[in-house]
C-alpha cells in the first residue's frame, strides 16, 4: 500500500527529538525503494480502473498492440497519458514543496498553501477566457506569470514589518491570495457553461481528459526546474545553517534566491498547467521524505519528487476504485491525506521553523 | 475618543460631580454616535433594497413596486416583485444579517480578526452537508438547513478539538481551520463534479454563493431560524465582555470563559449554518462585517448589532452590483464580495505585520 507508506513517517513521530535515537534507512535505499514502489503504482494505474485489465494484457498493449483491441486502446490512449501526467505534476509538486521549505526555512510551506498554484490558475483561466490560447504551449507561459505574481505578492506581504517572514504569516497570505483568485476564475467561467463545466473538473486537481500533447509540450519544463532543483539541493543544506554561515561558507545568497524563485515558478506553473491547483500533496510528500532521510535536501529533494509522484498516482487509483465506477479526483484524494499533515504540523506548535 | 481634549483644561481639584457630569456626558455622545451610525447603516440597507426592487428589465415605476407590494399592482408587476426581487432582497437581509452576526461572533471569540468562518471552514462545512443532502439524500426545504448546521457543527468541533492545548491561540485555530477547509473545498468540488452538467450554474451557488433563486418556503425557514437565534444572542450579549478578555486576565479575575466562548461559537455556527443553507457560502461577508462595524460604532455589544446591520448592508450593495454592473452575465453575489473581501484580508494580513504581530 504506497499510502500507508508514505504516511508513515510523518505520523509515526509524534515528538521532535526522535531525530538522533531512530534508526533510518540509508538514503539511497529509500530512493531505490521509492522508485520502486513508483513503478508499481505506475503499473497498478495502468491496469486498475473502470476496465479492469490483465496484466500481461498491459505489457501487450506495449510490446506488441493490436491496432483496434479496445484493452490497448484504453491501456495506450487514456491510461497511460494519465499515468505519466501524475507523475510529472506529482513529482514536480514534491521538488517545489523540498525547495520552498529549505529556502524559506517553513515548515508550512507548499505551494498550494502559499498561493502560488492559484496565481497559476487564474492566469491560465485569463489566457483561455480571453486571449483564446487553447495550446499548452500557449498558456503555460501565463502560468509562470501568474505563478511568479502571486510568489511576489505573498513574499511582500508575508514578510513586510519586523518580525520577518513567519510560517504562518506565509500560509494565510496565500490562503488570502487563493481567495482573492477564486472569485475572479469564477467570474470569467461564469458566461460560458461549458468552461465552467470544464473547469470545476481541473479545479479539483483531475488527472483525466487531458492529451499526451500536454506532456509533450510541458516536459522540457519540468527537466529545467528538476536541473535548478539539483542544482539548488547542496545550497539548501547551507542555507539551512542560517544566512550568515551559508554566505561564509561561500553561498551567493542573491544567486541562490533568483535561481529558487525560478525553479519553484517553473515547477508550479509546470504541475498547475498539468493537473490543476493541487493543495498539500507536496507538504505532506515533503514532511515524509524529511521523516525518511533526514534533512539533507541532495536526498529530500529528489525524494520528495518522487513520493509526490507515487501519492498523486496513487490517490488517482484510489480515485478510481472506492467510488467506482464514478470517480475521485486526484487532487481530492490529495487534499484529504495532505491535510491532516498540516494539521499534524500545527499542533506540534512547528510554526518556528526548521 | 474626542473626550480627551475637553478634560484637560479641567482643574485638576474639579469636583467628583463634575466628573461624574462629564462621564455621563461621553456615554450620551457615544450612544448618539452609536444610533448615528446604525441609522447611517439602515439606510444605506433600505436604500439599496429599495433600488433592488427598483431596477430591472421589466421598467417597473416605484407606483407599479408599491402597489404590487401591497396587493394592488398588475399581475406582471405582482409576479416580478412578489416572485422574483422581493425574495431576493429578503435572502440578501436575512443572510447577511447571519453572517455578520456570526462572524462578530467567531471573531470576538477567538480573539483574532482573521478567524472568521469561511476563512476556518465552517462555512464550507455548511456548504458541504447542504450540497450533500440535497443530491445524495435528496432532502430539501427546512431538513437541508438542519444538516447544513450539523456540517458547520461538526467542522467547528474538530476545530475545536485539534486546535485546543492548554487554552485558544487564535494563529493555531486558523491554521487548523484551514487545513480542515481544504479538505471540506475537496469534498464538495467531487459532490458538484458528480452533479448533473445542467446544474452547473446551480453548483456555482454552491462554490461561491448567490441569492438568485430562492423561493418564499426556503425564506420562511431561514427567516424564523434568524429570529430565534437573534433572540438567544441578544440574551447571550451580556457575556461577551467576559469572552473578549484573554484566558490570564479571565483567569486572574477569577472567571472560566470556556462555556461561554462554547456557546458563543455554537451561536455563530447557527448563524453561519442558517445563511450558508439559504444562500451558499457568501465569501467573506462573515470576515470584513465585524471589523467595519467595530470602526465605526467601537468595541461592546454595541458592535454585535452594529455587524449584523453591516452584514445585511453589504449582501444587499453587492447583490444590486453583481446584477446590474455586469452587462449580459447574472453573477452570483458572492463574486463580488469576493472581490471585495480578498484585498481586504491581505490588507489586514499587511498590516498585522507592521505592527509585528501575528493578528
Amino acid at each position: 500500500m504506497p499510502r500507508a507508506a508514505t504516511l508513515a513517517p510523518t505520523t509515526g513521530t509524534p515528538g521532535r527529538p526522535a531525530r538522533a535515537g531512530r534508526r533510518r534507512l540509508p538514503p539511497a535505499a529509500a530512493l531505490g525503494i521509492a522508485v520502486a514502489l513508483l513503478a508499481v503504482v505506475a503499473i497498478a494505474s495502468l491496469a486498475i480502473g473502470a476496465r479492469q485489465i490483465p496484466f500481461d494484457v498491459v505489457v501487450q498493449a506495449f510490446t506488441s498492440p493490436v491496432a483496434g483491441d479496445a484493452d490497448h486502446v484504453v491501456v495506450r490512449d487514456l491510461r497511460l497519458p494519465r499515468a505519466v501526467i501524475g507523475i510529472m505534476a506529482g513529482a514536480a509538486l514534491g521538488v517545489v514543496a523540498a525547495l520552498l521549505q529549505g529556502s524559506t526555512r517553513n515548515p508550512l510551506a507548499d505551494p498550494g498553501l502559499l498561493g502560488i498554484n492559484a496565481g497559476a490558475s487564474l492566469a491560465v483561466v485569463v489566457a483561455i477566457a480571453f486571449l483564446g490560447i487553447a495550446s499548452p504551449f500557449g498558456f503555460i507561459w501565463f502560468a509562470f506569470g501568474g505563478a511568479a505574481v502571486a510568489a511576489a505578492i505573498v513574499y511582500a506581504i508575508g514578510s513586510s514589518g519586523g518580525a520577518g517572514a513567519s510560517p504562518a504569516k506565509l500560509a494565510l497570505t496565500g490562503a488570502a491570495l487563493t481567495a482573492a483568485a477564486t472569485p475572479l476564475i469564477t467570474l470569467l467561467l461564469i458566461s460560458d457553461e461549458g468552461t465552467l463545466s470544464q473547469y470545476r473538473f481541473w479545479s479539483v486537481g483531475s488527472l483525466a481528459g487531458r492529451g499526451i500533447d500536454t506532456v509533450v509540450v510541458l516536459w522540457p519544463f519540468l527537466l529545467l526546474g528538476l536541473l535548478l532543483a539539483g542544482w539548488l539541493a547542496g545550497r539548501l543544506n547551507l542555507l539551512a545553517l542560517g544566512d550568515d554561515v551559508a554566505r561564509g561558507l561561500g553561498v551567493r545568497l542573491a544567486t541562490t534566491r533568483v535561481v529558487t524563485a525560478v525553479a519553484v515558478i517553473v515547477l508550479a506553473g509546470t504541475a498547475t498547467s498539468l493537473a490543476g491547483p493541487i493543495a498539500l500533496l507536496g507538504l505532506a510528500v515533503a514532511h515524509a521524505a524529511r521523516g525518511l532521510v533526514g534533512g539533507d535536501y541532495r536526498w529530500l529533494t529528489p525524494l520528495a519528487g518522487v513520493l509526490g509522484a507515487i501519492v498523486l498516482l496513487a490517490a488517482d487509483v484510489i480515485g478510481r476504485v472506492v467510488v467506482a465506477p464514478a470517480e475521485l479526483e486526484a487532487g481530492i484524494v490529495a487534499a484529504i491525506v495532505g491535510a491532516p499533515v498540516l494539521i499534524a504540523l500545527v499542533r506540534r506548535g512547528k510554526g518556528a521553523s526548521l | 475618543m474626542s473626550a480627551a481634549p475637553v478634560t484637560a483644561p479641567a482643574p485638576a481639584g474639579g469636583s467628583i460631580d463634575a466628573v461624574a457630569r462629564r462621564v455621563g456626558a461621553a456615554r450620551v455622545r457615544r450612544r448618539r454616535r452609536v444610533a448615528g451610525v446604525v441609522v447611517a447603516i439602515s439606510l444605506v440597507a433600505l436604500a439599496a433594497a429599495t433600488a433592488s426592487l427598483l431596477l430591472g428589465a421589466a421598467g417597473l415605476g416605484l407606483g407599479d413596486v408599491v402597489a404590487a407590494l401591497v396587493g394592488q399592482g398588475s399581475p406582471k408587476a405582482e409576479f416580478v416583485i412578489l416572485r422574483l426581487r422581493l425574495p431576493r432582497v429578503l435572502a440578501a437581509i436575512i443572510a447577511g444579517t447571519a453572517l455578520g452576526l456570526g462572524g462578530a461572533l467567531f471573531q470576538t471569540t477567538l480573539r483574532n480578526p482573521l478567524a472568521s468562518p469561511d476563512i476556518l471552514g465552517v462555512t464550507g462545512g455548511a456548504s458541504l452537508a447542504a450540497v450533500g443532502s440535497m443530491l445524495l439524500l435528496g432532502l430539501d426545504g427546512p431538513a437541508v438547513s438542519v444538516a447544513a448546521f450539523a456540517g458547520a457543527l461538526v467542522v467547528a468541533a474538530l476545530m475545536w478539538g485539534l486546535a485546543w492545548r492548554d487554552g485558544l491561540t487564535g494563529i493555531r485555530f486558523v491554521l487548523v481551520g484551514i487545513g480542515l477547509a481544504s479538505i471540506v473545498s475537496g469534498l464538495l468540488g467531487w459532490l458538484i463534479t458528480r452533479a448533473d452538467v445542467r446544474e452547473a450554474s446551480e453548483a456555482l451557488v454552491w462554490m461561491v454563493g448567490g441569492i438568485g433563486s430562492v423561493g418564499w418556503p426556503e425564506l420562511a425557514t431561514a427567516g424564523g431560524a434568524l429570529a430565534v437565534l437573534l433572540v438567544l444572542t441578544a440574551f447571550f450579549s451580556p457575556r461577551m465582555p467576559l469572552i473578549a478578555l484573554s484566558d490570564d486576565s479571565a483567569r486572574s479575575l477569577g472567571l472560566d470563559a470556556t462555556r461561554a466562548r462554547l456557546v458563543a461559537i455554537v451561536l455563530g455556527v447557527a448563524l453561519v449554518a442558517v445563511a450558508t443553507a439559504l444562500a451558499g457560502p457568501i465569501a467573506f461577508v462573515a470576515l470584513v462585517a465585524a471589523p467595519i462595524a467595530r470602526a465605526l460604532v467601537g468595541n461592546g455589544q454595541a458592535a454585535l448589532a452594529a455587524s449584523a446591520l453591516v452584514g445585511a448592508a453589504i449582501v444587499l450593495v453587492a447583490d444590486l452590483v453583481a446584477q446590474h454592473a455586469f452587462t449580459g452575465v447574472a453573477v452570483p453575489v458572492g463574486i463580488v464580495t469576493g472581490l471585495i473581501g480578498a484585498p481586504y484580508l491581505l490588507w489586514l494580513i499587511a498590516r498585522g505585520n507592521r505592527k509585528g504581530s501575528d493578528g
